[in-house]
């Protein structure tokens, strides 16, 4: 047993955390100030990432890496955790940022999870955005009412879709639509929309409470036809098997959002203890709590809290990485690290007082950008579904 | 099944007792739970000073960095996993109860943990045991199972041990050759570490427990409070602060005088014989100051030890609340469904392992960087302040998910309620 950071990721690590301190965080006021704006910046940051991704370890990162992996010989610290890691010192820079890299949507990571070899290779090195949540379907994500309809050689979608990150910005669009809304869950599959396709169009771009720098659309289909080829994995509708494949992407990303989490937190943490220390408050684990400082005894809780998110969320990647079945722990990651760093955020800002309400430090921003990761890639009252129908062994139609 | 026939059944199964070849007679494990009785320490400890001077002491090596971030546990971690659990099932969860009102472990309780082989597991091969590196992770997966079984019983289990591997890790040579043998036995020594002292917000960092030297002797002066069997002691290994020196450590016979150890039971965990020991002026020849010279024992490292032991108590508490509640929830109907249909139920469950993993999590890597000889410092206070922070939760939620129930001595979950308070106020008991 070992639970450090392995010393082949550290230079990929470092990396990452290079280019949150010196490329976000310098413009991360600005693109939260100037929201809808393209962070131009990224662009070459872009082609950067891709460097990381093949340079950093043996086996990459990012978005297009996730699969999970075959079991092997011996221990594997592969691309989830690789970019695990890589994500949270990212959003330690700026999260709203990290968010709208290119290449590395949510889209993805779908089209890594469940494309075939021909789909993987027609879709490489695009940038694929995700389009999941309907207006009267948002966790309920089986009930979603776009449809797919096969025309000879085509698929027609119709159906409205919000809350797509970067929907606006990337090359793809994975669309989520069920063959047959009479089948339930079965017949929801996904399909590859390419940007510009007539019929697809970005109605208009959320006005949100933080991550300002990820654009935020609603995408409206009528009629859009797409090669019926666009459809990603198995194109049957098979009752019984569920949503294992459409779902199959969560398990994958759900770490990866735990993981930004805990670099959105970590990096209110750190400031808050340099304002503390500035204060006077030294939080360096001498005394027991209760002999602590209130302020010092709150900031070892949230190191606790924080070093608990961090661990969990490795714990699902490595589960991944070594091809361990990892739904309830990924779940878990996702509602200990989506709650606690949204609650740490907000503790800073607090203990900061006027310095962490206002728009010198980012304290404020932090705490306002945090909340998302508790809500997107499953609420954290789905998680909490999730790890419940595990632990006691209940359907959805029974524990509801 | 008969403690001792159960204890046999684990006895035989137990790797370190195969490997050991110290497979006995079954009428023998039933009979030695008899103790050596406090002569023989102080006898050992009055021939201290003209032993084993200038030869240096044994210490287990730490293990090397990993490459790899691994949560497995490794195939003999997972050898001796099995057979704490078995024990922690068969022996100590159907005596817990009993145990929990008698404030004692049940007699033959001595026997049944010998094939444990607890005490021989923790010393060097040099003295009769069978350790040759640090085993950290080891130590706080058996806490957490023992504890699985009963938090009260796992102390008592433990406390011997802490002593053991504290004089392991610091003991001067000549202290090892006196101390360490008697933990291959059986039977090992009854002694125990005293750490707490009875005030409110008491910190281990600020002992009022004072040694000062006289000559080439100290006198102690002191009160400590939940050290685990303190009545039926041998010795103690007392947390004091030497002037000048900070705080240190010294073995101390219970038939010194000017000490006196009385019963004080706690909410939990009472099993473990938790009692206040006094120390009235108490002479301690120079040899009972632990290690060659004062400031030989690293003590930020002990209470990390002792932190990430009493954290992993706590998840194994903690688990034998999800546990048990887990089948209640969905067997419990009311209003013609089981409970656990319920979200306001459901969500209580999920959060109980949600917590439990995260404690779990962070001792697991305080205990593996101590294993490595890694500063853990930190990650054990994080380890012990989750613990507490969120033992106090999984009390409280294992109780009220069984309503009424739960709130009496039918089922466990209100001696895991108290067994976790408990256990959040414990410094000393158990080290990794």
């Amino acid at each position: 047993m070992y639970l450090e950071i392995p010393k082949k990721l550290r230079p990929f690590v470092e990396q990452a955390h290079l280019v949150g301190e010196q490329v976000f965080r310098p413009i991360s006021r600005k693109y939260d100030a100037k929201e809808h704006e393209y962070p131009v910046e990224l662009d070459m940051l872009a082609a950067v990432v891709d460097g990381m991704n093949q340079s950093g370890s043996a086996d990459g990162a990012g978005a297009s890496k996730l699969k999970r992996e075959k079991s092997g010989e011996g221990v594997r610290n592969g691309a989830n955790m690789s970019t695990a890691l890589g994500l949270t010192e990212l959003c330690w820079g700026d999260c709203g940022l990290a968010l709208t890299i290119p290449r590395q949507g949510l889209g993805n990571a779908a089209i890594t999870a469940v494309a075939n070899e021909e789909q993987l290779a027609r879709f490489n090195r695009r940038w694929a955005a995700m389009a999941i949540t309907e207006p009267n379907a948002g966790s309920d994500s089986a009930s979603i009412r776009t449809t797919a309809r096969l025309d000879g050689d085509q698929y027609v979608l119709n159906g409205e879709k919000i809350f797509v990150t970067s929907g606006s910005r990337a090359d793809l669009i994975v669309v989520w639509a069920t063959l047959d809304p009479s089948l339930g869950r079965a017949a929801i599959k996904s399909f590859v929309v390419e940007a510009g396709t007539p019929g697809m169009e970005v109605a208009r771009l959320e006005h949100k409470l933080g991550i300002k720098a990820s654009d935020t659309a609603t995408i409206l289909l009528t009629d859009c036809r797409i090669p019926k080829e666009n459809l990603l994995g198995d194109p049957e509708i098979r009752t019984g098997a569920g949503f294992a494949g459409v779902m199959q992407t969560f398990d994958n990303t759900r770490p990866l959002v735990a993981a930004m989490a805990v670099g959105v937190a970590r990096a209110a943490l750190e400031r808050t203890r340099e304002l503390l220390a500035e204060a006077g408050d030294q939080a360096d684990f001498s005394r027991s709590p209760l002999r602590s400082t209130a302020a010092e005894a709150e900031i070892y809780r949230m190191e606790a809290e924080l070093e608990a998110a961090r661990l969990l969320t490795l714990r699902a990647a490595w589960m991944a990485d070594n091809g361990i079945p990892n739904s309830k722990e990924a779940s878990i990651a996702k509602a200990k690290a989506g709650r606690v760093g949204n609650a740490i955020t907000l503790r800073c800002l607090q203990l900061a007082g006027s310095l962490g309400s206002t728009e010198t430090e980012l304290l404020e921003k932090w705490a306002r950008d945090s909340k998302i990761l508790d809500i997107f890639e499953g609420t954290q009252q789905i998680q909490l579904l999730i790890i419940a129908r595990r632990l006691l062994g209940k359907s959805s139609s029974e524990l509801k | 099944m008969s403690t001792a026939l159960a204890g046999l059944r684990i006895f035989s199964g137990s790797p370190f007792v195969q490997r050991q070849g110290w497979l006995k007679p079954a009428e023998r494990v039933a009979a030695t739970a008899s103790q050596q009785g406090f002569a023989a320490a102080s006898a050992i400890a009055r021939g201290l000073a003209s032993r084993g001077r200038g030869e240096s002491p044994e210490r287990l090596a730490n293990r090397p960095r990993a490459e790899l971030f691994d949560l497995n546990v490794s195939e003999e971690e997972l050898m001796v996993r099995e057979t704490a659990q078995r024990f922690a099932r068969d022996v100590l969860r159907p005596a817990a109860h009993e145990a929990d009102t008698k404030c004692a472990p049940p007699a033959e309780f001595g026997g049944a943990l010998a094939d444990l082989a607890l005490g021989p597991m923790a010393i060097p091969e040099s003295f009769g045991g069978a350790a040759s590196e640090s085993t950290s992770v080891t130590s706080a997966l058996i806490a957490e199972d023992l504890a699985w079984g009963d938090a009260g019983q796992a102390l008592a289990a433990l406390a011997p041990i802490a002593v053991a591997s504290a004089l392991v890790r610091w003991g001067s040579s000549a202290q090892q050759a006196a101390y360490l043998p008697a933990f291959a036995e059986e039977t090992p020594p009854r002694a125990s570490f005293a750490v707490s002292e009875p005030r409110a917000l008491f910190d281990p960092a600020e002992l009022r427990t004072r040694a000062a030297a006289r000559g080439n002797r100290y006198v102690l002066h002191g009160e400590k409070s939940l050290v685990v069997g303190a009545e039926a002691a041998d010795y103690f290994l007392v947390t004091a602060e030497l002037l000048g020196h900070g705080p240190q450590l010294f073995i101390v016979a219970r038939s010194e005088a000017g000490v006196s150890a009385s019963r004080e039971p706690a909410l939990g965990a009472r099993a473990a014989g938790f009692g206040r020991v006094r120390f009235d002026g108490v002479e301690l020849d120079a040899s009972a100051l632990v290690g060659e010279a004062a400031g030989a024992v690293d003590y930020e490292e002990l209470i990390a030890r002792n932190r990430v032991a009493v954290s992993s108590l706590m998840v194994g508490v903690g688990q034998a609340v999800l546990d048990y509640v887990t089948p209640y929830v969905n067997d419990r109907v009311a209003f013609g469904e089981p409970i656990s249909n319920r979200q306001s139920v459901a969500f209580m469950v999920a959060n109980l392992a949600i917590e439990i993993d995260a404690m779990r999590m962070v001792t697991w890597r305080a205990a593996a960087r101590l294993e490595r000889g890694m500063n853990a410092k930190r990650e054990a206070y994080l380890a012990h302040l989750l613990a507490t922070e969120k033992g106090l939760e999984l009390a409280s939620s294992g109780v009220q998910l069984l309503g009424g129930h739960g709130y009496t001595k039918e089922h466990p979950v209100e001696r895991f309620y108290r067994d976790l308070m408990a256990l959040s106020t414990v410094y000393g008991g158990a080290l990794v």
